[in-house]
């Protein structure tokens, strides 16, 4: 939504109270969720509870200095976005306006007030190609031409769904390539709509879809704990959550560095500021492992870090959440990374304390449930009302006061998704990244996904990874003895299968965010580094069960090489080496 | 400017007035008694006809013919580099007894959000001599790191230790030495007097006092105060980096009676408490102080931020440390435990953590081979700590050979690596060389995470090879 670019205002209120983000106003004539704007500066403010004469409004800004007795002026319209081709690359605060061009509009490096920019550049021109003739029939939703919006995306311009009804179609009267800025149009239909490249959409309202399907695909992240083990869906919704300094943002980074979805929207939602630049600063030098341009070309960034105005953190997720809807429309798989919901969480717990309403768990709004399923559901794998297939994966950070899982947000938001990354402190104490604790963990779409990762990566890829599940569930059996007896005390074969889980968890479980080559591990090279350790496993019981001594087996000299193919480029060549040469020095023992 | 006799409720620390025009949030009031005294406050909330205002000296003395005058503008901080060398109380007037403070600017203390656009991602190694730091969470410019710590341990001498060493090694080779000092701001909130007193004997006594700002809220100093004082700090910090081109190392303690300070005014104004009745807005109200530290582009200075906060019950999950640590780039645990081991400083790495750490080492910026140094030790330490359990249970004997010698590198590391003094300055250098002595106590294939080529290179085949660390018997 930018004023820049707003329609008049219909009725103005006068202040009446201000306390901090919240604000009253009197004889505003205004509708739920209207977006206003407050004050003699004209701070954006969005309508929130209505009662008798008097409006409460959530501000998006610094409410420092504002006083009863000034203005308030309502726009008559929700909150939205303006979605057009110039959204990727681009940085946001949580109600769309561009930081980059607030910088040069404030001429400050520090967030000023009352300053507005439309979200996407109403001057800028992009050269439209149409797809479709003139005479043609088109439905809502219908591609009718594309913009190169970036050297990976083809942003596609549709008819907006609410230009027709359903099943209405409406012929193409005039349509022309060309060059065009987005508020000018570029194709007429029979009923009168003009078509732009820019439309808008109140975020608080999902775009219409024909249907939801069952996801099939998975959203490979090259993440071996993630595709390995708990895998997710295009489509898909995943939780992390974890207490501080275990590693979610890292996590949250790898996914949207490395996951192979066409598009992505990175929310930074009341997190650090640094870590947001650095996203800006990495994210344009590292290459899409899909086909080498920058990584910024595919992706959206949402910031709004912890210090700025709280409302517009309980917006910036619906306002990334939108963007991502937008881009499935053009039949896009679109992965919108959420750092961190329980922020987002928090900002509705402080409005709703300003606002008195009766607290539900630990002070958190009643309707805290209710609001995050209704943002998870919001992504899926969908059937769009133009006819193509999009999805929209939804994973989302959860930031856990001390930790503990049982807290309101946590389970709340457990209740709706379908996959679990349990981040755990432990883990990163012991520098074992990602710390993502593989028995607490679980992901639902394993079994809907199997027959992919067979058809494209191995045909047992599924045995391979219960084999691995079952040889850590025995391990963490085995440590609870192991921390009464010592080790030494075990049988031999109980010892050895624990060498076998320590290679597990450190070559195979554990990868290196910040190595080169370790970063990004493709399926395949996860399901071979898997039938690596297998390899070890199996001759090394052979030899066990040959009379050789377990110390003997442990202590070849190719074993430790497993926990070097993770930073082995030509890895093939590597592991196929390595397998011979386990398989030679454990042989020649007996 | 108006006046108005027309005080209706005082409560705590909070005076609610009538008015008769608009007044807006946020801002300034003066309140003099019938004695004669002035007393400073904020309006909390503002609506038509009542206000309501934070009384920052606490509100005994004030009756309800007391005059009460709106200054029509939010607080602000009169900022010059003038301030380098002065001492100020909680609300930044003098108390040295020194000149009239002539300000370049005055500057709202509620400082605006920088736009993450205009940031600069911090990556510039800063070098505090303590190698619990410098080798295993490492600090850079633009940092946020508080340290976690409990009543009777020495944060303070941490604290004071990093003051005095901390420096960025390049520039010293580059000549101009000057360059890499810091200016150190401290922002004392709540602490005793004595404390204080540390504070400035080590400050006078290292001629550091020159190049530092002091903020005293003390003990008995109104609680309301410490609200305001961290935010006159970190009005003074931006000014001296952001517009004066310092480096500028801002000392913030006791972050935990800010927060009681936070949860007092609350209370009084009947809030909907959150967890353990601190308000539902800390987490907000605590980013708005430790994201303003940071680099800004185009600009020459940084704002480095070491806030101290004291768990309750050194407990970490406590809404203090816990929103601290969701905020802050990583912390620094300071361990009851090692302390009573007499170790210098007492910080235990495990839990410590410094986010920016793998942006600022490494070659070119480090050392090539200080992230590998730091993962294997980290490994290493927490390996043998978790055999200490099994050891209470089935002795040393019943260990393999191997375990054996990770407890021998647990005990070396935190006598040798950790336990430094806190008048040793050590250079990274020097802590990586004692981190490779450490190292090759284990044998070369259990350090997985080391690159192939630096084992070459450093690993020490036998003791006499070792540099620093003397060889046990």
């Amino acid at each position: 939504m930018s004023k820049a670019e707003s329609t008049e205002t219909t009725d103005n209120g006068v202040i009446q109270s201000v306390s901090g983000p919240v604000v009253s106003a009197r004889d505003l004539d205004a509708r739920m969720n209207d977006v206003v704007y407050v004050g003699d500066e004209g701070l954006m403010g969005e309508v929130i509870e209505i009662e008798g004469n008097v409006t409460t409004i959530q501000v998006y800004e610094e409410t420092s200095g504002v006083g009863p007795g000034e203005p308030v002026e309502n726009t008559g319209e929700p909150l939205s976005v303006d979605l057009g081709p110039g959204m990727l690359d681009a940085i946001y605060d949580g109600v769309q306006r561009p930081l980059d061009v607030l910088e040069g509009k404030m001429d400050s490096p520090y967030l000023d007030r009352g300053v507005d920019a439309p979200g996407i550049d109403l001057e800028e021109e992009w050269g439209f190609e149409p797809t479709v003739d003139e005479g043609d029939e088109v439905g809502r939703g219908d591609v009718v031409g594309v913009v190169e919006e970036t050297v990976t995306i083809d942003h596609k311009v549709m008819v907006p769904p609410d230009a027709l009804e359903a099943d209405e179609t409406a012929e193409v009267v005039a349509i022309e390539s060309g060059s065009f800025d987005v508020t000018e149009t570029v194709a007429e239909l029979s009923n009168g709509v003009e078509v732009t490249m820019r439309q808008e959409w109140p975020v608080r309202e999902a775009r219409p879809t024909v249907e939801k399907r069952t996801p099939r695909q998975p959203l490979v992240s090259g993440q071996r704990i993630l595709d390995g083990l708990f895998p997710i869906a295009k489509g898909g919704t995943a939780a992390i959550p974890g207490p501080f300094g275990s590693g979610k943002t890292v996590t949250q980074h790898q996914l949207a560095k490395y996951a192979d979805a066409d598009i992505i929207v990175y929310v930074g939602c009341g997190e650090r500021g640094n870590e947001m630049t650095e996203v800006i600063e990495d994210f344009p030098e590292l290459e899409d492992p899909a086909n080498g341009n920058p990584l910024m070309a595919r992706t959206s960034l949402i910031a709004n870090t912890s210090n700025m105005p709280v409302a517009a953190r309980e917006s910036c997720i619906y306002t990334g959440i939108t963007i991502a809807e937008y881009y499935r429309d053009m039949g896009y798989d679109v992965a919108l990374m959420a750092d961190s919901t329980s922020r987002w969480a928090e900002a509705m717990r402080e409005i709703s304390s300003r606002l008195e309403e009766m607290p539900g768990e630990e002070g958190y709004p009643a309707y805290l449930a209710a609001r995050l399923a209704q943002f998870y559901e919001r992504a899926g794998y969908f059937e769009n009302i133009n006819g193509t297939e999009g999805s929209v994966s939804a994973i989302g950070a959860v930031s856990p006061p001390g930790g503990d899982f049982s807290e309101p947000v946590t389970q709340n938001t457990l209740r709706i998704v379908k996959t679990f990354w349990a981040l755990d402190a432990d883990l990163a104490e012991r520098r074992h990244f990602p710390s993502i604790n593989w028995n607490e963990s679980y992901s639902l779409y394993k079994d809907q996904l199997d027959p992919w990762f067979q058809e494209e990566v191995a045909e047992d890829w599924p045995d391979k990874r219960q084999w691995a599940v079952d040889v850590l569930d025995e391990e963490t059996e085995l440590q609870e003895i192991v921390q009464l007896v010592g080790k030494d005390a075990l049988p031999e074969d109980q010892q050895l299968t624990l060498e076998v889980a320590r290679y597990l968890r450190e070559a195979y479980l554990q990868q290196n965010a910040f190595h080169p080559v370790d970063t990004y591990c493709p399926p395949e090279k996860t399901y071979l580094m898997l039938t690596t350790i297998e390899t070890f496993n199996d001759e090394a019981f052979a030899a066990l069960e040959a009379g050789v001594p377990v110390e003997e087996i442990i202590d070849i000299d190719a074993a430790p090489k497993i926990n070097r193919i993770g930073v082995q480029e030509d890895y093939e060549e590597y592991v196929a080496d390595l397998k011979a040469e386990i398989t030679e020095e454990l042989r020649s023992l007996y | 400017m108006k006046e108005y006799q027309t005080i209706t409720e005082i409560s705590g620390p909070l005076v609610y007035a009538e008015v008769d025009e608009a007044i807006g949030y946020d801002e300034i009031v003066e309140i003099e008694t019938a004695q004669g005294d002035t007393l400073r406050g904020q309006v909390l909330e503002s609506s038509e006809g009542l206000v309501a205002i934070q009384v920052f000296e606490g509100t005994s003395g004030i009756d309800q013919n007391a005059s009460v005058r709106f200054l029509g503008e939010t607080m602000k901080m009169p900022v010059t580099e003038d301030l380098l060398g002065r001492v100020l109380d909680g609300s930044g007037r003098p108390i040295d007894g020194g000149p009239e403070i002539v300000p370049d600017e005055r500057q709202d203390i509620v400082g605006a959000a920088i736009n993450p656009y205009s940031r600069e991602y911090p990556e510039e190694f800063i070098e505090t001599g303590v190698s619990a730091i410098d080798g295993m969470n490492t600090l850079v410019r633009g940092q946020k790191l508080p340290i976690f710590s409990s009543s009777g341990q020495p944060h303070s001498e941490l604290a004071m230790q990093i003051a005095r060493q901390a420096s960025v090694p390049e520039e010293e080779e580059s000549g101009d030495g000057e360059g890499s000092e810091f200016a150190v701001i401290f922002g004392a909130m709540g602490i005793t007097q004595e404390e204080a007193n540390e504070f400035m004997q080590d400050f006078e006594r290292t001629g550091a006092l020159e190049r530092s700002v002091v903020f005293m809220n003390l003990a008995d100093d109104p609680a309301v105060e410490r609200t305001v004082t961290p935010r006159m700090v970190l009005t003074t910090a931006e000014y001296l980096a952001f517009e004066k081109d310092y480096h500028v190392l801002v000392i913030l303690t006791d972050m935990t009676n800010y927060c009681e300070a936070l949860r007092e005014i609350g209370a009084a104004r009947e809030e909907v408490p959150g967890r353990r009745g601190y308000p539902g807005y800390m987490y907000t109200d605590l980013a708005q102080l430790y994201e303003r530290a940071g680099r800004i582009e185009g600009r020459e200075g940084s704002v480095t931020q070491i806030p101290i906060l004291t768990m309750p019950g050194d407990d970490d999950t406590h809404p203090i440390p816990d929103l601290t640590g969701y905020i802050t780039e990583g912390q620094i645990y300071v361990d009851p435990d090692l302390n009573s081991q007499g170790l210098q400083p007492p910080v235990n790495v495990l839990p410590s953590l410094s986010r920016l750490m793998d942006d600022g080492i490494g070659e070119g910026l480090t050392r090539e081979d200080h992230g590998d140094v730091s993962d294997q030790m980290y490994a290493a330490y927490a390996e043998g700590e978790d055999l200490r359990d099994l050891v209470n249970i089935v002795g040393r004997e019943a260990l393999s050979e191997r375990d054996n010698k990770y407890l021998d590198f647990a005990d070396a590391f935190e006598t040798e690596f950790v336990d430094q003094g806190f008048d040793q300055n050590r250079d990274l250098e020097e802590t990586l060389e004692i981190g490779w002595d450490l190292l090759s106590m284990l044998p070369k294939e259990e350090l997985n995470r080391v690159d192939e080529e630096f084992i070459e290179t450093y690993y020490r085949e036998d003791d006499s090879e070792r540099k620093i660390v003397e060889a046990a018997d």
